[in-house]
């Protein structure tokens, strides 16, 4: 599948994705290993601060705030970064972000844009639109770098080559930098791509870049990274085209104090970024003389619109979540057919389709709640994908199909049960009847039919009690003791 | 449970007409399936001066969602029967050692263990070290740490059907590292947790068991 875009759209249902994705265990193995050392870096910075807990309320506090205003922020926005010599364009879609960008990379006369990574941008498939149009999009970001030139997909929100390892990085290196003898120490690989991307920096004149907030009370934009490759995009090309989506704004300078706290400790178990760059429009004496911003809705407004799942969009990208999943740390991001994966993709995806695909996605999770409880915007990712698997259930039980769903009618049957003393003993009975074929002589099921032979593939299920709590009370009550 | 509460001097009642709390409808995405139980747990439990649960995700199921389903139906009434009762329903372990402040319940249990921190209770509850407090002044215990013991089993209701692979998987690590404690036996507060741990120690022919912390705490020979 490597080279094709992670398009939900086109994605297989996850538990058939995830099946496929854990028979490689090389790749499994990387991601454990680096889920690993990451959690146990973020787990020692969160420690050392005792305000923690208050500042991710207070980050939770700052999101919800722009989320319930956000119509005002982004037209400040809009105003202050005019103001400072930014042209902001709106698109209403992915299509209309894509058309915008692609113009005006054409327009800066460049046939080749250099990039510094952007998940909006994979949201859209922009590359693959920039290749369309003549221009060639040269991703700069180290990890972006090794996933385009090995053809693959990113896996991961902030560390995007996370699936692979040392020795698959250095043999991508080899064949598509032509350097046969390189070795596979991280120096070697830096240096490797450091020469790669520095003639690319000094040559290309446009870059596209994302951007993690946009304060609306300078309209400023910032980045904050690890390798300086960002800031070589921000600052040397004459045209800058930033994309961003309209949840990235932050009401005032001042909250990034908060922000870029909590993002760099969750994301990459750093005190703060090595890069941090914030630039405001343009200055003619210094960087990209043209600066364009676009902010992208791209059913954005409709998250916005559902109350229980507008938190959806307090996100910060810091991948946490991620790290913390034992479902992503079993199958990696490939299987969630989105270029979010993971706990924040199974809840981001399926509404940024409208609930159109990915339906599978709120169900890529044991509701264990290990997301929520290291986000460091306090998203109650459980909450939201309860809500979500409600939604698609209301999808699947409407109409004439929905008689025939044989969850639901097992769901409701069950339901009834559960409705009335006299059927759920009557269902503890029959329970026990029914299972007795299948019931081995150490009373233990061992084989299952139909929706429930996922069970069996991996464990036995114990025969029901011969006497339940029910008969042992009843009798107990009877002997009066 | 009974043993041990009734040990303790409380008098235990067992609603006859009580079923089930609705989580496995509600966390699958059938809301208005878990409606009715909602109403059907309150009309039984009214009355009672603690509802204690042997299972913390029913108990979390309650007090995460109870609330919001209750203004959903729109009946004040149940809003405030709801708003009542929520206080008196404890998790069987969150009974003892923080309504009752008991960590020595008298429990005799000779074996070699190890707890499993279900999701629901360490996540959502908040039960913290008290079960393994519990566990610790049982007498002859020998209590050995699980480790990563705060990842999930992966149970998670139908996810285990639904996503059988990516559970399976998950239970494979909970497994291995229980048997990497030499433990006879794997505790939870949790009957899911210990169902799902169960089936694949059972399917490995591992001879570990699973008994739930209340069997522990009763004082009994694990009886199976």
């Amino acid at each position: 599948m490597s080279g094709t875009a992670l398009d939900p759209k086109t994605a297989p249902l996850f538990p058939i994705a995830a099946k496929i994705a854990m028979g490689d265990a090389q790749m499994r193995k990387n991601v454990r290993h680096a889920t690993d050392v990451i959690q146990t870096k973020r787990a020692r910075v969160v420690a050392e601060m005792p305000d923690w807990q208050q500042l991710r309320e207070a980050g939770r506090q700052i999101r919800q705030h722009t989320m319930e205003n956000l119509d005002f922020y982004l037209e400040e926005f809009e105003r202050n970064c005019t103001r400072a010599g930014g042209v902001v364009h709106w698109a209403r879609d992915a299509e209309e972000a894509r058309r915008i960008v692609v113009e005006l990379a054409k327009a800066s006369g460049s046939d080749e844009v250099i990039k510094i990574k952007s998940m909006t941008t994979e949201e859209i498939q922009l590359n693959q639109a920039l290749e369309a149009a003549g221009v060639h999009a040269v991703e700069t970001d180290l990890a972006e770098l090794i996933i385009q030139l090995g053809e693959d997909r990113p896996s991961h929100i902030v560390v995007p080559a996370l699936h692979k390892n040392r020795q698959e990085i250095r043999e991508i290196f080899q064949r598509k930098m032509n350097l046969p003898e390189l070795g596979d120490r991280p120096d070697d690989l830096a240096d490797a791509a450091r020469m790669y991307l520095r003639e690319k920096f000094l040559r290309v004149k446009t870059g596209v870049s994302g951007a993690n907030f946009l304060i609306a009370e300078t309209g400023g934009v910032c980045i904050v990274e690890s390798e300086g490759n960002g800031r070589m995009c921000l600052t040397l090309p004459e045209t800058l085209i930033t994309l961003a989506g309209i949840d990235k704004v932050v009401p005032r300078y001042q909250d990034l104090e908060v922000l870029l706290q909590l993002l760099p400790r969750s994301a990459t178990g750093e005190r703060m970024n090595p890069y941090n760059s914030i630039w405001t429009g343009v200055d003619v004496k210094d960087g990209p003389r043209t600066f364009h911003v676009v902010l992208m809705d791209n059913a954005r407004t409709e998250i916005l619109a559902d109350e229980e799942s507008r938190q959806t969009l307090n996100c910060i990208r810091c991948a946490a979540c991620q790290n913390a999943c034992p479902v992503y740390r079993q199958t990696g991001g490939h299987a969630y057919g989105s270029v979010y994966a993971g706990p924040i993709g199974a809840i981001l995806t399926p509404q940024l389709q409208e609930m159109h695909y990915a339906q599978s996605l709120p169900y890529a999770s044991s509701l264990c709640g290990a997301c929520y409880e290291v986000c460091p915007v306090k998203i109650n990712i459980p909450e939201v994908l309860i809500h979500l698997r409600n939604k698609v259930v209301k999808q699947n039980t409407a109409g004439v199909a929905g008689l025939f769903d044989v969850e639901a009618t097992a769901m409701k049957a069950m339901a009834m049960i559960f409705r009335s003393e006299k059927r759920f003993r009557a269902a503890q009975r029959l329970g026990r009847i029914a299972e007795s074929p299948l019931t081995g002589k150490d009373g233990w099921i061992g084989w299952l039919p139909g929706m429930l032979g996922g069970w069996t593939q991996a464990r036995d299920l114990k025969e029901m009690p011969k006497e339940t709590f029910r008969d042992w009370w009843e009798k107990r009550g009877k002997n009066g003791n | 449970m009974v043993r041990v509460l009734e040990r303790l001097g409380h008098t235990v009642e067992f609603p006859p007409g009580q079923t089930c709390c609705g989580q496995m409808h509600y966390n699958t995405g059938y809301q208005a399936e878990a409606m009715p139980l909602l109403e059907r747990f309150v009309a039984q439990f009214k009355d009672a001066e603690a509802v204690v649960v042997p299972s913390s995700s029913c108990v979390a199921m309650m007090r995460d969602h109870y609330p919001k389903m209750a203004r959903e139906i729109g009946d004040s009434k149940l809003n405030e029967a709801v708003d009542a009762l929520l206080p008196k329903v404890f998790e069987f372990s969150e009974f003892l050692t923080k309504r009752l402040g008991v960590e020595d319940v008298g429990a005799s249990y000779p074996h070699r263990v190890t707890y499993h921190a279900s999701c629901h209770g360490l996540r959502n509850l908040g039960l913290g070290d008290g079960p393994v407090r519990l566990l610790r002044a049982v007498k002859g215990i020998d209590l050995v740490e699980l480790p990563s013991v705060e990842v999930c089993c992966g149970f998670g209701g139908t996810f285990a059907v639904k996503n059988a692979d990516v559970s399976s998987a998950m239970l494979a690590d909970k497994t291995a590292a229980i048997l990497s404690t030499g433990a006879e036996a794997c505790t939870a507060c949790d009957n899911s947790c210990l169902m799902h741990i169960e089936g694949a120690l059972h399917r490995q022919k591992t001879g570990v068991k699973t008994v739930h912390l209340a069997e522990i705490l009763a004082g009994e020979e694990v009886a199976r």
